[in-house]
């Protein structure tokens, strides 16, 4: 393996541990960062004659002592540039104190900016850089990166401390830090070229730093879920609903690795919104082996989740799953609950509406209401899924 | 490391609150601050008349004005400087000050490096 592979490598999978090492020694990220990317390209230049043998402690050793002359007042000594010996460095990275957690505390820290948060744990915990955050954010790069800077400037400024917090304010906080790696995944979610993988890296993360809190746990399960199926969901440009999906298709590995955070959820016995979305998500998996959707389960499930994180997203996959389990009529009744000014304007209503009253015959209305989502709706495959569905009644309509 | 809590209050809402209320309020407030004292966090405190008392002065001198520099409803009623380990604990104190329950407690770090 060339210096340079070997470092890309190194790279890909330690960025984020020596980072977190680095920043949280004197609360500077920027100046962490600075650290660490001179040591990479000390790297290229060093690695190519002689590998060290631990070449994390190599990087962190050669950060460390260019983060002494970053922080040295007096700036007119030169900085010094020697390196240590390949032999020299004994300590591996197994040995190095893990300080990612705390890494993710202070990015989904309350004093920072919510926006900010899910771009600043991509940018520091994985090593993303800030072109491709802005990319997957929808954002010019400049101003992404002006964003990334302002964050880590006040992480600084005002003392943000890297530390676990207290146990009276975990749940709390730890409930940040899974909004912002949801916030990774949800996002764009039927494009091709997602954060999704690097969504499942910080919860599985944070599934091996904190492996007794249930929400943790739930969330890498829901991640899990949600990412087997991926090649599943788009059938020649078009979007397959979860019920529709070939279980053939699905990533049973993965599947197997969500079910068993879930199960580890459980065995903690703390109900919570994520280990409800996974039970949702298993109800579904289940269909691999027993042909059929167990819908009483998913009403069940929803209804919890509709008295733990109410949603408008929850009131309508409650009454989606009514509608199955009982009956279109009781499913679009529970659809009417929700305030008509929010309705109206919320696609997936609108595609569950229409469902309900193609199935009771009332196609005129159904047409309307698919016309409706398809106005909208934005992403390509589901337009197409439900341009279909409306192509389908056309015959029905006089 | 030393941060100032700035408090911010509309001064129509206290116009409402009974007489009976602001006097029990300046006790509380009084006891925020000798906890502050205890704790021995306190560097520096004042509290402020209204701003219809205010003098504002500008342009190097040349602009002397009657009221503030900022006209708006909600207004700097006082500050506290505390000095204490990082944000998680000034959020710790600002959260406790009396004032945060009927208007606002900005945070801000000192720029002055002793």
């Amino acid at each position: 393996m060339s210096a340079e592979a070997r470092m890309a490598k190194v790279m890909r999978a330690s960025y984020g541990r020596l980072l977190a090492i680095l920043a949280s020694s004197g609360g500077d990220i920027i100046a962490a960062e600075d650290a660490l990317s001179d040591a990479f390209s000390k790297a290229l230049i060093h690695w190519s004659k002689e590998m060290p043998r631990n070449p994390e402690a190599w990087l962190l050793t050669v950060a460390r002592n260019r983060l002494k002359d970053i922080y040295r007042k007096d700036k007119r000594i030169e900085f010094h540039d020697e390196v240590p010996e390949p032999e020299q460095v004994e300590v591996t990275i197994d040995s190095i104190p893990d300080d990612r957690l705390k890494l993710m505390f202070v990015c989904a820290h309350p004093a920072i900016d919510a926006r900010i948060r899910t771009p600043l744990m991509l940018q520091t915990v994985v090593g993303l850089d800030s072109e491709t955050i802005a990319h997957a954010f929808l954002l010019p790069p400049a101003t992404m990166a002006k964003r990334l800077v302002r964050a880590k400037t006040k992480i600084k400024a005002s003392a943000v401390a890297f530390r676990v917090p207290e146990p009276e304010e975990l749940d709390d906080r730890v409930s940040a830090v899974l909004e912002a790696i949801y916030g990774t995944f949800s996002r764009d979610w039927l494009a091709e070229n997602t954060l999704a993988e690097e969504a499942f890296f910080l919860a599985t993360l944070l599934a091996d730093l904190l492996p007794n809190n249930a929400e943790v746990l739930g969330l890498a399960a829901v991640i899990a879920f949600m990412l087997s199926r991926q090649g599943a969901r788009i059938r020649d440009g078009e979007f397959v609903p979860l019920e529709e999906q070939d279980p053939a298709l699905w990533d049973h590995t993965l599947m197997q690795q969500a079910r068993a955070y879930l199960t580890k959820a459980q065995l903690i016995g703390e109900l919570g919104r994520f280990q409800l979305e996974a039970a949702v998500h298993a109800v579904h998996a289940d269909r691999f082996n027993t042909g059929t959707i167990n819908w009483d389960a998913l009403v069940h499930l929803y209804r919890g989740l509709s008295h733990l994180a109410p949603t408008i997203g929850t009131t309508v996959s409650y009454a989606a799953a009514l509608g199955r389990a009982i009956g279109p009529k009781e499913g679009l009744a529970a659809l009417m609950r929700i305030d008509s000014k929010v309705r109206v304007s919320f696609a997936p209503a609108q595609a569950v509406e229409a469902h309900f009253l193609e199935q009771m015959g009332r196609t005129e209305k159904a047409a309307a209401a698919y016309d409706l989502a398809i106005a909208l709706t934005v992403e390509a495959p589901l337009r197409a899924h439900l341009a279909a569905k409306r192509e389908a009644l056309t015959p029905k309509l006089h | 490391m030393r941060y100032t809590l700035l408090t911010y209050t509309r001064p129509e809402d206290f116009a409402k609150v009974p007489p009976e209320e602001l006097g029990q309020l300046k006790g509380l407030f009084g006891a925020y601050i000798g906890a502050l004292k205890e704790a021995g966090i306190l560097a520096g405190v004042d509290w402020l008349q209204p701003t219809s008392v205010a003098t504002t002065v500008s342009e190097g001198g040349d602009r002397i004005q009657d009221g503030p520099y900022a006209d708006s409803k909600e207004t700097l009623g006082g500050y506290m400087t505390i000095d204490v380990p990082d944000l998680d604990t000034a959020i710790a104190w600002a959260k406790k000050c009396p004032i945060a329950k009927i208007g606002a407690v900005e945070i801000r770090p000192s720029a002055s490096e002793e």
